[in-house]
């Protein structure tokens, strides 16, 4: 049997706050009122479905050996790309053997469920890293922009129990069409609330959680958690009495402080449960779309031996209140700020050049010449060592999980950025190897010479013409790197 | 060492445009205002210039390629023009180029011209540019204060001086350009300031404010050179000679190396040891009489005083709030202004500074004319990044000194 290897997750640094959100809104929609409580994570200007889903896959590997990672799977309905791998780009930035085979998930709220269920069923030929991830779009003022939220999970599931083994999972499909987007719509549309709520959450849903029960002869009061990723006040509750399940095994479904991720949410909400569970504990996840895919895991005895980096908990401690509902639109794009001439700058992508680069780039792999040890970014064909420029000698050196401290910096407000001023600076990695990178999620203030800095894999720009999203690594203060300067 | 260049190559005439927001005037406006008072200056005749050197830093707004576009606005004898580009170091480069071409024999006389047309940009400071195919995927496209403002950080903290220290240091050096391009005719900036002022202004890229950063303007500036043996035969007396000429580019040890801080210019350091020793030049702090250098930025003339061996490692912020750099000081720096208020025509600054100095070796520079009979002048160029760049060091002198 397949069981949970590691598990992680990603919240993004910034929380909109929902009262902002109804203070702006209120005048045209007075009753998103009762929702206007809380916060929502929202994505920097520079993240993505694929920039989170590499986040939460480093927070589940943190220092595993990637190399027997056979298969890696990305499942999301926002993903930045409808054809060119998604999951192919995360490979990347992992710097995951080029013999992995990698796939993409999607087109459904259930797609993060059944992508882990895939992600079981396939274990036996070798493990797998799945992720999902979510930053669904919402029109402004809609229910959704405040029950949405960004976020990401991860798991790296292979054969044996792990630290959580699939029990049984149930499966129903059907083509309830609670929702739907036409391919290349930007929003949703809907159908009402009642129906969904008493033919799909409570029918397909509800049948599908009493169909895993039955089916695995599992009594409804052993469930310790109840994980369901459906956004709404009472859904999850509403889904335990029926199935009989005890009221406090709901798990807390996180919607007050990062929102829903959508297809990544019970993903991200069973991520978090594992930080607490013990061993024995039964976990029952649900994932909803044109049906359900529920799947039952039992924590094993080694729940607990292995931690994610941050884990959800870490990356919702880290937030940051955003009380700025413009921000959010802008970022979003649902507003066109007046960017200015230096925005002009072209950043159309050369193709051959990113694919020839893209360790370097993707993978931020630098070089170490194996005469000197003379650590670089990038790998040249020439040493940069002034003492021994020795040609054709430098092995690759991945930096992107080594620690760095800021060796200069600076917040310039002229140059283009979508969130002034920019933060940019040159950065020592510990043991060698430095290279001049921009911060992102910086406070004013937050940097210094000396300053802690983490790399992180974001969006480097998108180009205003093509739509290509160009990806590089930038430095962020460490967690807990909060200092004067 | 090569014999080097030192007294083997005179300047027979320069000339130089008023610079500034030059909104009527094209490049080939400008380069002909400078050639103009060049030619005369030299007391030639176009026919009498064997080859150009067109010095140029964004072509792409400005004049496009090749050295075609001097060769028509000057109308040149279908003579070999090049165009050079090296960041801020153009100028220098172009003047280089001509320089060389005398001292080599294949050209008795050979012309340099720097020319920048910024003000067609559609907006302040210097355009946003590729730097090529790799740089752009994993480089920073910031700003050119941006750039330069990285070394403030790197600077208080190798040498623990306080923020408020060296922003007072460097204010004073924008206060000193402002007194000294007030008086000077073809400055950009002819407005004096005051700290406060200075200390107060916006912020472009921490820690600079808007008066920390130099002039964008329209220029252009032109060197006709000869040997010192042409010189005379023209007519020519009090010879200005070239002493040294050095040009140093980082081969990525700052950025990609271990043993650079971020608090000085490995170049500069490179090429003022290398310009010193061409010049027959022991001690700069004292030998020195003129220095224009390039700043750009405020932190960048206050440092480079530093790398020029004029000030110690660590001691140029106090040296500067000593006045030793003012007009009237010891070691005066940007008499003409600076890039800070004469203005920072890219293609044009390098040529633009041996200008000044040799106006004041030939005791012509009017109501800013030193009186203590300038010997060695020293020009300074800095293109591209604190840690990735091109520095240039030109000395120019009274000939046998």
């Amino acid at each position: 049997m397949a069981g949970i290897q590691s598990f992680g997750a990603y919240v993004p640094r910034l929380r909109l706050q929902r009262a902002a959100v109804h203070a702006a809104n209120k005048w045209f929609a007075p009753g998103l009122g009762r929702l206007a409580k809380g916060e929502r994570s929202m994505v920097n200007w520079d993240e993505d479905v694929v920039t989170m889903a590499v986040e939460a896959a480093r927070d589940c590997l943190a220092d595993r050996s990637r190399e027997d990672i056979a298969t890696v799977m990305l499942a999301s309905s926002s993903a930045p790309f409808a054809d060119r791998q998604n999951s192919g780009i995360l490979k990347e930035a992992l710097n995951l053997s080029d013999h992995v085979a990698t796939i993409d998930i999607g087109m459904s709220q259930k797609a993060g469920a059944g992508a882990l269920l895939q992600a079981c069923r396939s274990a036996s030929s070798g493990t797998v890293l799945v992720t999902a991830s979510e930053s669904r779009r919402a029109r402004p003022a809609s229910e959704d922009e405040l029950l949405n939220g960004d976020g990401a999970a991860a798991f790296v599931i292979g054969e044996g129990d792990g630290l959580a083994r699939l029990v049984d999972s149930y499966s129903v499909s059907a083509d309830f069409v609670d929702h739907f987007r036409p391919e290349g719509e930007e929003f949703d549309t809907g159908w009402e609330a009642r129906w969904v709520r008493d033919e799909g959450y409570s029918k397909l849903a509800g049948n599908a959680i009493s169909g895993l029960l039955k089916q695995s002869g599992v009594d409804a009061s052993a469930i310790s958690k109840l994980i369901v990723g459906i956004p709404g006040k009472g859904i999850a509750a509403g889904l335990a009495k029926r199935a009989g399940i005890a009221a406090e095994a709901v798990a807390d479904d996180l919607g007050a402080v990062m929102g829903s991720a959508g297809t990544a949410h019970p993903l991200v909400m069973l991520a978090h449960s594992l930080e607490t569970a013990k061993p024995g504990d039964l976990l029952l996840v649900l994932g909803f779309g044109q049906g359900a895919d529920v799947l039952l895991f039992e924590a094993t005895d080694a729940i607990g031996s292995v931690r994610p980096l941050l884990g959800a908990s870490g990356w919702l401690e880290r937030g940051r209140q955003e009380p700025n509902y413009m921000k959010y639109l802008s970022f979003a794009g649902h507003i066109q700020l007046e960017l200015g001439k230096r925005a002009e700058f072209d950043q159309s992508p050369v193709l051959t050049a990113l694919y020839r680069n893209r360790k370097t780039v993707l993978g931020l792999v630098g070089g170490r010449c194996t005469e000197t040890g003379t650590i670089q970014f990038p790998k040249t064909d020439i040493s940069v060592n002034q003492n021994n420029p020795a040609i054709g000698t430098q092995e690759d050196y991945p930096l992107a999980e080594v620690p760095a401290r800021v060796m200069s910096y600076t917040s310039d407000s002229l140059t283009f950025t979508l969130d002034p001023p920019n933060y940019y600076g040159m950065i020592d990695f510990e043991g060698g190897g430095r290279m001049l990178t921009e911060f992102t999620d910086v406070d004013p203030g937050q940097v210094a010479v000396g300053a802690p800095m983490r790399m992180m894999f974001r969006v480097k720009s998108r180009d205003n013409r093509s739509g290509f999203v160009q990806y590089f690594w930038k430095a962020v203060p460490t967690v807990g790197s909060d200092k004067n300067g | 060492m090569a014999s080097g260049i030192k007294d083997k190559v005179a300047i027979l005439g320069m000339g130089c445009a008023k610079f500034g927001e030059r909104w009527n005037d094209d490049a080939d406006t400008l380069m002909v205002e400078a050639y103009t008072e060049a030619l005369a200056d030299a007391g030639i005749e176009t026919s009498q210039i064997d080859a150009a050197w067109l010095s140029v830093g964004f072509d792409a707004m400005n004049i496009g390629p090749s050295g075609i576009p001097a060769a028509m606005a000057l109308r040149l004898p279908n003579i070999a023009v090049t165009k050079v580009e090296n960041y801020c170091a153009s100028g220098t480069e172009a003047f280089r180029g001509a320089v060389y071409a005398v001292a080599s024999g294949a050209a008795d006389i050979a012309l340099a011209v720097g020319v920048e047309k910024l003000k067609d940009t559609g907006y302040g400071g210097l355009p946003v540019r590729t730097r090529g195919t790799m740089f752009d995927m994993i480089g920073v496209v910031g700003s050119a204060p941006g750039n330069f403002a990285q070394l403030a950080s790197a600077y208080r903290a190798r040498h623990g001086v306080a923020p408020e220290d060296l922003k007072r240091a460097m204010a004073h050096v924008s206060v000193k350009s402002h007194a000294n391009g007030a008086k000077n005719p073809k400055a950009h900036l002819r407005k004096p300031v005051d700290m406060d002022t200075v200390l107060n202004a916006p912020m472009i890229a921490e820690p600079l404010g808007l008066f920390d950063c130099c002039g964008v303007s329209d220029g252009a500036a032109v060197a006709i050179v000869t040997t010192p043996e042409i010189a005379r035969s023209l007519g020519k007396t009090d010879l200005v000679t070239v002493k040294a000429l050095q040009l140093s580019v980082s081969n990525g040890w700052e950025l990609q190396g271990s043993g650079w801080d971020g608090s000085y210019f490995h170049t500069t350091r490179v090429a003022a040891t290398k310009a010193y020793q061409e010049a027959g030049i022991t001690d700069p702090g004292s030998q020195v009489s003129l220095l224009e250098v390039h700043d750009c930025f405020s932190v960048t003339e206050l440092v480079t005083m530093e790398d020029l061996h004029i000030s110690r490692v660590g001691e140029g912020w106090r040296d500067v709030l000593d006045g030793r750099f003012d007009a009237d000081g010891s070691n005066p720096c940007q008499i003409d202004g600076g890039l800070k208020c004469f203005g920072h025509p890219i293609g044009a600054s390098g040529i633009r500074m041996i200008y000044e100095n040799y106006l004041q070796i030939l005791g012509r520079a009017g109501d800013r004319q030193r009186e203590d009979n300038p010997v060695f002048g020293l020009s300074h160029n800095l293109g591209g990044m604190p840690n990735q760049n091109v520095a240039a060091i030109t000395i120019v002198g009274q000939e046998g000194a």
